[in-house]
């Protein structure tokens, strides 16, 4: 490991992080190959200059309004909140974005930002295959060539995503390699950027990757904080006393952490997967149950064996079935600013139907995480708190994966 | 001197160009490993570059990807490398052993716990291809401190600037990385590394080594007219692969394909 002190200039706030290397104390960074050292910088270079540019923010802005359908709603879940008889509950809507989540407000960026590049052509890895359909989404509307990479394991249990790509007109490549999910998805995506980086704009889906990734998609998810503090003042006159998101590469709860991280009184929770409990090993809960590694062009917490092999994750839900985490969370972890914890499948799934029969909504199962803990946390605290939980995506695509847990035919 | 050192000081006197043939260790079995490299050797390699398997080889292109989950199928560690190394150092004291993979297994073992090891196992250089020279200073410090060189990659697109960067942090040789993609693909330019080798040169006092897509005895000939070195990874791995049900066989028939290279190679005159 590295020495932290040598990495940590002492900042004067935690939101003024990562330093200009990209690191979040001794966390974050580029750990590439040589090939991607140029572009990386290119990128950096242009994201610098295009997200201080006015001209840049009110395109972005607007296709934010028009396109995704912003500012997402922050609903009182007061049925919900009733029931767990303790803290009150506030969703932050982000599943009324078009495309289903959140994904789409850092696509909507970043292919702005290839647009400006004049890149002709966009890839992305996949999980769930939300990302895939945001990323897919923005290259039909800017007229990009569009690959996205995704394991062969979520090409079967997300079927119906794979066809919106498709129809889309993107391309989607299955990969066999490795365990066949996420983090293969990712290396594959690496591989055709590293071959193709002259015209090709890489399109990450979360706050993980070298720099300038993690601080860029941070950036373009806080519209969901700085939304939803201004919405929780207007409708509770109040800041929230804490927030809570799932957490698999981490780009939602940084997004909605990130503009409250100065505010003492504010609490934070991230929810990994737990998927079959922490004690089985069978998870994928990296903050909770790993340790510090580099992966995927970062230095984060990671899923590893004692030989710094990377393991194979478990999780009912493949937007969180991935080993690593975004290196800020492994930074607000250490400092202590956030707390990370689990949610089982059983959990989730629980607070899935819960959600769906008592306040019409029906969660993703990522976000049903976030919801279990707020199940836990919301009965010990008094009826005048507020707990804050963003709702990153909608149920739908989950529907078969449920109905088939349940022995259901759809 | 280093055993690279004095290598490359020797083949510079001889006009002849290095050859470094990669394998992965433990691909097929970790029994194959040890008898490999020495044939290897006895083919004519100059200096084995040893792959440290990895789950996730973001830089590597099929046929080495398949040889890191043939090893990994053995749960081939980063010490059990280190004792390969070891036991090949019984035999062989003068041929310079490089590790190439990435750097989580160097990250998780420690930098200073690896860097012991491996000079005390005979290792000479380490190469982590996901480790830039901006990242790299803990671990080139603790590579130095053992005599260790610190290898670093350099590419089609890496300025001038990169160049003296890594040649500042590194040692024993420069690898340059003939075009941008992943290793096994086919896509080599002669004419435009050739170009590429000449600016580097001018940057650089470290020996220059060219690596990725030198499929056959024709290539690996015509980059040995001007660079120091020739590496060959997948060309030699897809023949590992071949024989993966007849593992016994591979020390004797693998290399035949390091030899046919080092005889064309030894028909040019190097003009490095």
């Amino acid at each position: 490991m590295v020495t932290q002190a040598k990495r940590t200039e002492q900042p004067v706030s935690l939101s003024d992080l990562p330093d200009a290397r990209g690191h979040f104390g001794p966390y974050g960074g580029c750990f590439v190959a040589e090939t991607l050292m140029g572009p990386l910088e290119e990128l950096r270079l242009a994201y610098e200059k295009h997200c201080v540019d006015p001209e840049f923010q009110a395109e972005l802005d607007a296709d934010l309004a028009r396109f995704v359908g912003r500012p997402s709603p922050l609903y009182h879940a007061e049925r919900w909140s009733r029931k767990l008889g303790g803290a009150q509950i506030y969703l932050k809507r982000e599943d009324l974005n078009h495309t289903g989540a959140h994904k789409i407000n850092n696509t909507v960026g970043q292919g702005l930002l290839a647009q400006r590049m004049g890149k002709k052509r966009v890839i992305a890895e996949t999980g769930a295959g939300q990302h895939g359909v945001a990323t897919a989404t923005v290259a039909a509307r800017l007229g990009m060539e569009c690959v996205v990479y995704m394991g062969a394991k979520d090409i079967q249990r997300q079927a119906i995503n794979v066809y919106r790509m498709r129809l889309l007109g993107a391309e989607v490549v299955s990969v066999e390699s490795g365990s066949k999910t996420l983090k293969d998805a990712l290396n594959e995506a690496m591989r055709d950027w590293v071959t193709n980086v002259d015209d090709t704009f890489y399109i990450i889906g979360t706050v993980a990757g070298p720099h300038p990734y993690p601080a860029m998609v941070r950036d373009f998810q806080t519209i969901i904080g700085r939304e939803a503090r201004a919405q929780i003042l207007e409708q509770a006159g109040r800041l929230p006393d804490g927030l809570i998101a799932c957490v698999g590469g981490g780009s939602n709860a940084m997004g909605l952490f990130y503009p409250f991280l100065d505010d003492k009184g504010v609490a934070m929770y991230g929810v990994e997967g737990g998927g079959e409990g922490i004690e089985s090993g069978k998870h994928a809960a990296p903050l909770c149950a790993g340790s510090p590694g580099v992966l995927h062009g970062n230095r984060t917490y990671l899923m590893e064996d004692q030989d710094g092999q990377i393991i194979e994750t478990h999780s009912v839900s493949a937007g969180l079935d991935y080993p690593g985490v975004g290196p800020e969370h492994a930074w607000l972890k250490d400092s202590g600013r956030a707390r990370y914890v689990a949610a089982t499948d059983q959990q989730a799934l629980e607070c899935f139907h819960e959600l769906t029969r008592i306040e019409g909504i029906l969660p993703a199962l990522e976000s049903s995480h976030a919801l279990a803990y707020a199940k836990q946390l919301a009965p010990t605290l008094d009826k005048d708190k507020i707990l804050l939980i963003n709702l990153s995506g909608r149920g739908d695509k989950d529907i078969h994966t449920v109905a088939q847990l349940e022995g259901i035919k759809v | 001197m280093s055993r690279l050192a004095a290598r490359f000081a020797t083949l510079q006197e001889q006009g002849r160009t290095a050859l470094i043939p990669y394998i992965t260790a433990g691909d097929p079995q970790p029994s194959v490993t040890v008898p490999l490299m020495h044939a290897l050797v006895a083919a004519g390699a100059d200096i084995l570059e040893l792959g440290v398997p990895f789950s996730d080889p973001m830089a590597d292109g099929p046929v080495i990807q398949a040889a890191c989950e043939r090893a990994l199928e053995h749960h081939v560690s980063l010490h059990q490398i280190l004792d390969m190394v070891r036991t090949f150092r019984q035999q062989d004291e003068q041929t310079p052993v490089v590790l190439m993979g990435y750097l989580n297994p160097v990250e998780v073992m420690g930098y200073q716990v690896f860097s012991t090891a491996a000079h005390e196992a005979g290792v000479d250089g380490v190469l982590t291809v996901d480790l830039p020279p901006e990242e790299a200073h803990d671990l080139v410090v603790s590579l130095k401190a053992e005599q260790l060189d610190p290898i670093f990659l350099a590419a089609p697109n890496s300025d001038d600037e990169r160049i003296r960067l890594m040649t500042q942090s590194g040692g024993g040789f420069l690898y340059y990385v003939s075009f941008k993609g992943v290793t096994g693909a086919n896509r080599l330019d002669v004419q435009s590394v050739k170009e590429k080798l000449t600016r580097i040169r001018s940057n650089t006092e470290l020996p220059v080594g060219v690596g990725f897509g030198i499929s056959d005895a024709e290539s690996a000939a015509r980059i040995a007219e001007f660079a120091d070195a020739v590496i060959v990874g997948s060309a030699l791995v897809k023949r590992i692969a071949a024989l993966v049900d007849r593992p016994e066989q591979i020390p004797a028939q693998a290399p035949q394909v390091i030899a046919e290279m080092r005889a064309a190679m030894d028909q040019v005159v190097s003009t490095s």
